[in-house]
């Protein structure tokens, strides 16, 4: 071959992936690059936004525990929520995953349907059933007797977890049913020709098979959960913030865009590090069942 | 008395059956092979057995205990899947130990058995392997393994050659015979494959839609084959249609310008069945023009256009001259080596 042509070769991959690149770099990179220079810049009330390098952004996030305790509740609502994802969609998927043709995909789309509303009319649904006196299941249980006061679930973690849980479970079953996918379909006969019983065979065959899928699953749910903002704008409000609801009222209410870049800024390095750090866990202690 | 017998067993999804009067009883230490086209239900039999299915009727005994009462997971049954079914997460010692824990095999016990059964297999050294590190062969040989190691009254394979290649199929069914061999275990084979159930099974059950075609020893089915569908499934054959004249004395039965004394029976339109290894070219018999000649080593295959259709014959490669293509020659077989069946004329 000849060094023009060979050139041309290796130039190939530069210019047919340009255009996703700048959209990428356009689209993402500046302006993330773009919020972590702001985080460092000056805020007041009355000068607004000055674009010098300063680190009284980070300095407050980092000593008042304000921050703390708003940074820590994210990410316990979002620990909750996916624990709470995983106990009840890995069965869910289980069970799915055993139902015969017409069933299964009849219940499929059960699981996926609510993918295709809104999340902010689904957590409104919640608000409908739990919302304070006059949530309809808070009505009805007070008037059966059961409950004598409504069930707290607006501006409280509960609320939020469930809320939550509800909204990312599609997830959860998706990359479960996934990992269900790849098991072969004769393991649990052969299992059962060993002598294993059905508790057993849950356990020791299939378990370690759709862990991955748990933990996969589990990423997915707990990073969207941490950055969610609709479910605990709408359940927490003011009164429960988490990361993104704090970032948003920096921005858009107190005009600080600073101090809410910084916000922003930190959920996402948390994230990332989280993220990659599990990933790596998992691939690891999953090495055999993921080759 | 029959170690493991089935009797009159049948098995229908809906209205459809898909296995019907099934009956074989199996001698200890006995290799049967169920043999047939995909669809003929041989693995919904052996299902059956393993417990996987619960047949619609019919009974099956093993020791004459009734054995559709027992939970497939108490039956102390064998099984080797297609897919082998290894345990992915567990290491090559793990799967085969698998059985014994169940079992309540105390550890040191247990450590020593799995390690002589995966010698057994030719896996020593391979103990921490993972599944999916092996390769299909291997894989293959973990599965017979840890069906092996607990001892089964009776070992089911499910197809479970049919993921290798020829060459390692070959010999892993060689091994397999000799395994077999020397631990005694009665062994029950699903197979489409006609070479691997002739060459490992004492006994073979031909089957085809649901309903068993003939039981017997390979030779028996190969030379005397019970039906067309066994003569055609097992081998390659010749079917001529000929006729048998009564009226002549003595009776003599035409196939072309090949003619033999009549058999006893039959009379009218019949069907002539003969292998073509059998079939020889000589001075007088069935005319016929050979349309192609294959050399295949240690023998010759020809492809012949005859008077009552086209034949195929082999012919070993024996040294001698052999005709060449588009020579005419006569086809003749001696009549013992034929079988004749009714044939309806049409």
């Amino acid at each position: 071959m000849s060094a023009v042509a060979e050139e041309r070769n290796a130039r190939a991959p530069w210019a047919l992936t340009a255009p996703a690149l700048m959209l990428f770099i356009g689209v993402l990179l500046i302006p993330l690059a773009m919020t972590v220079m702001l985080s460092f810049h000056d805020w007041g009330q009355y000068k607004g936004i000055e674009p010098v390098f300063i680190l009284k952004n980070w300095r407050e996030i980092a000593t008042d525990p304000y921050y703390a305790e708003m940074f820590w509740r994210t990410f316990r609502i979002a620990i909750l929520t996916t624990l709470l994802t995983a106990l009840l969609g890995a069965p869910e998927a289980y069970i799915l995953n055993r139902m015969s043709g017409r069933w299964k995909s009849f219940f499929l789309l059960v699981i996926l349907g609510p993918l295709l509303i809104s999340v902010v009319a689904r957590t409104l649904g919640w608000a409908l059933l739990f919302g304070g006196n006059n949530g309809l299941v808070n009505k009805l249980l007070m008037s059966l007797g059961v409950i004598h006061s409504p069930i707290p679930f607006m501006f409280t973690e509960t609320g939020m977890v469930v809320a939550l849980a509800h909204v990312m479970m599609p997830f959860m079953v998706l990359s479960v049913w996934a990992a269900l996918q790849r098991l072969d379909p004769q393991i649990e006969n052969a299992a059962m020709s060993l002598g294993a019983g059905p508790i057993t065979i849950i356990r020791r065959i299939i378990m370690p098979q759709i862990m991955p899928g748990v933990l996969s699953g589990a990423i997915i749910v707990f990073s969207l959960s941490a950055s969610a903002f609709a479910t605990p704008a709408i359940i927490g409000g003011r009164r429960l913030k988490v990361a993104a609801t704090l970032a948003y009222d920096e921005f858009l209410n107190t005009l600080n865009w600073p101090l809410g870049a910084a916000v922003a800024t930190l959920l996402l390095i948390a994230l990332v590090l989280i993220v990659i750090g599990s990933n790596a866990l998992i691939e690891r202690r999953y090495a055999e069942v993921f080759r | 008395m029959a170690y493991l017998e089935l009797d009159r067993v049948a098995k229908q999804f809906g209205a459809q059956t898909v296995v019907d009067d099934f009956s074989l009883s199996v001698g200890k230490g006995e290799f049967i092979s169920f043999l047939g086209p995909s669809g003929c239900g041989k693995t919904t039999t052996l299902q059956m057995i393993a417990g996987f299915l619960d047949p619609t009727r019919g009974a099956i005994r093993l020791e004459g205990k009734d054995l559709t009462a027992i939970h497939p997971a108490k039956r102390g049954l064998g099984i080797v899947f297609q897919s082998y079914a290894l345990f992915p997460h567990m290491s090559a010692a793990e799967n085969v130990a698998f059985g014994l824990e169940m079992r309540g095999v105390p550890r040191a016990d247990r450590a020593e058995r799995v390690r002589a059964a995966l010698a057994m297999v030719g896996l020593a050294g391979y103990e921490d392997r993972h599944p999916r590190r092996m390769s299909g062969g291997q894989q293959q040989r973990v599965a017979l393994a840890r069906a092996l190691v607990i001892k089964p009254s009776v070992l089911l394979l499910d197809e479970p050659l049919s993921n290798l290649d020829a060459k390692l199929r070959e010999e892993m069914q060689i091994e397999l015979r000799q395994i077999q061999r020397t631990i005694g275990t009665t062994t029950i084979l699903v197979t489409h494959d006609q070479n691997e159930a002739m060459s490992l099974s004492d006994r073979i059950v031909v089957m085809s839609q649901g309903r068993i075609e003939q039981i017997g020893t390979p030779q028996e089915t190969y030379e005397k084959p019970a039906s067309a569908f066994v003569s055609q499934f097992l081998g390659k054959t010749n079917d001529f249609a000929g006729s048998i004249d009564r009226t002549a004395t003595p009776p003599r039965l035409v196939a072309g310008s090949w003619s033999a004394p009549a058999p006893a029976g039959l009379n009218g339109a019949i069907t002539v069945s003969i292998r073509p290894e059998r079939i020889g070219f000589g001075e007088a018999g069935l005319s016929a023009k050979i349309v192609t000649r294959i050399f295949q080593g240690n023998h010759w295959l020809f492809q012949c256009e005859s008077e009552c259709g086209p034949a195929i014959v082999i012919r070993q490669n024996d040294g001698t001259a052999q005709p060449a293509e588009g020579e005419a020659v006569r086809l003749a077989w001696r009549p013992e080596d034929m079988s004749v069946r009714a044939r309806a004329s049409a």
